[in-house]
Parts: C-alpha cells; sequence; structure tokens
C-alpha cells in the first residue's frame, strides 16, 4: 500500500516558496525560478498516476524540479554554444603548469561553504514555516520576508495590529522551536 | 508597569522589527534583568532573525500563487 498520496488542489499552498527557493537558489533569477515551479506542477500533474506513493510529495516535487533546473542549463547552453569561449593553456612554454593551480578552488574562500549553508538554512527556514498555521505562515512571510508594513499588512487581511503581532510571536516561537535542533 | 513573560516576550518579538515603542521596551529591559526564561527566549528571538537574513528567503506574491492555482486547475 502507497505510503504517500498526491493532493495536487494544496501544492501551490504547502510547496510552491520551498520549491521557489529551491530554484532561486540555483537559476538566480526570480522570473525564471517561479516559471521553474509552475513548470514542475504541471509536469506533475501531467505524471500523477506515476507516482507510486514511496516518496513524500514535496520529495517527488522536488526531484521533478531538479529535472527542470538541469533542463534550463541545457536549454541556456544550447543557445549560447556557439558564443562558448575556450581558453588554451598550452598557449605559452612559460605558463605551462599554471592551470593546475588555477583550477584549485582558493582554500580560503568560504564563498561555496557559505552559498551552500545559506541555501541550507533557507530551505530548513522554509520547512519549518510550512508547518505553521496557514495565517501564521503567511503574516510571518508578508512582515519577515517581503519587509511589509504592518499598516499594510493589517488592511489586505482586515486585521488589527495586536492580531498581527500575537500571530508574528507565536509564529516565531513555532519556528524556533522547529529549527532548534540544527540551527540554535 | 509590571507584565506578565507572555507579554514581554511579544515586546520581544516586536522589537525585532523595530517596532517597539520605548515604554514597551523599558517594561522588556526591565524584565529581562530578572527573568532568565525571557533573556534566553529574546536571545533565540535575535538568532531568528540573523538567520532569517542569512538565508535571504524569498516568496511569492499571494497573486503569484493564485495565478499558478489557476493555471494548474485549468489543466486538471
Amino acid at each position: 500500500m502507497a505510503a504517500h498520496t498526491l493532493n495536487p488542489d494544496s501544492w501551490v499552498d504547502l510547496y510552491a516558496d520551498y520549491l521557489f527557493n529551491y530554484a532561486i537558489a540555483r537559476v538566480s533569477d526570480a522570473e525564471i525560478a517561479k516559471d521553474l515551479v509552475q513548470e514542475t506542477f504541471f509536469a506533475g500533474l501531467n505524471s500523477a498516476k506515476n507516482y507510486k506513493g514511496d516518496a513524500a510529495e514535496r520529495t517527488w516535487l522536488i526531484a521533478i524540479l531538479k529535472r527542470k533546473v538541469i533542463d534550463h542549463y541545457r536549454k541556456i547552453n544550447s543557445n549560447k554554444g556557439k558564443a562558448e569561449v575556450r581558453i588554451n593553456y598550452n598557449a605559452s612554454s612559460e605558463s605551462e603548469g599554471d592551470w593546475l593551480e588555477e583550477q584549485v578552488a582558493d582554500p580560503f574562500s568560504k564563498d561555496g561553504d557559505n552559498t551552500i549553508e545559506n541555501e541550507e538554512l533557507g530551505l530548513a527556514i522554509e520547512d519549518c514555516i510550512s508547518k505553521l498555521p496557514k495565517k501564521q505562515s503567511l503574516v510571518f512571510k508578508m512582515k519577515t520576508i517581503q519587509g511589509m508594513s504592518t499598516e499594510d499588512i493589517c488592511n489586505e487581511l482586515g486585521i488589527n495590529p495586536s492580531n498581527l503581532w500575537v500571530m508574528i510571536h507565536r509564529a516565531r516561537t513555532s519556528l524556533m522551536g522547529c529549527m532548534n535542533q540544527t540551527w540554535f | 508597569m509590571k507584565i506578565s513573560i507572555e507579554k514581554a516576550k511579544q515586546i520581544c518579538t516586536k522589537s525585532q522589527y523595530g517596532e517597539a515603542t520605548w515604554w514597551e521596551l523599558l517594561q522588556l529591559n526591565v524584565y529581562l534583568l530578572f527573568s532568565k526564561e525571557c533573556s534566553d527566549f529574546s536571545a533565540k528571538n535575535k538568532k531568528l532573525t540573523s538567520l532569517c537574513e542569512r538565508a535571504g528567503l524569498d516568496t511569492l506574491s499571494e497573486n503569484e500563487k493564485d495565478d499558478m492555482k489557476k493555471k494548474l486547475k485549468e489543466l486538471s
């Protein structure tokens, strides 16, 4: 018996932001990332009949998104293939062997590690946010991620500032609990 | 001047967004002097703020999500 089932009606609410952050970390463009998420949902819907239920719904969607990201880069590379620049390291005998050092990663550079760690962190936070009640999650995102003013959020959601702060406080308390073991 | 610990924690959360009033901050700071629970919470709250900043999270707007839902519905 399948351990997991698909509920496409709740995909956008449950996974859109998680997938969006996953995609944006790989393509560094919000519009492209958004399109990839949409394509992932389409592909998921089209191949729903092949879903066996072995993997969790989100894991399955991430696997589809990974393929979409690869396809995206393949498409880009095939478009600009003719403009590709190749460096010939054997052009001068004096510089022979220099390429080896140039190819070695800079041991003092932490950029790569930081990027990966920040991406993991982002997905961990997103994972915890997805476990919050819908309204708490919405208010937290509007305030913390989108940086909206208290007044604008209250107007948009028809709540008063006291309600807003109670919701944000509860959301943050839950997030601290959810992330406690790994990140605090 | 005396506030509950829950109220102190809420002010602490509000202060993470720079929206606590000076009176609320005064109440919070007095509370922090005496309550280890509250000062632990405050430290964690600050850490959460810095983690969120470091993660550089992005989110889709509600309109974008509604649009996605619409397109998915059309396909299904």
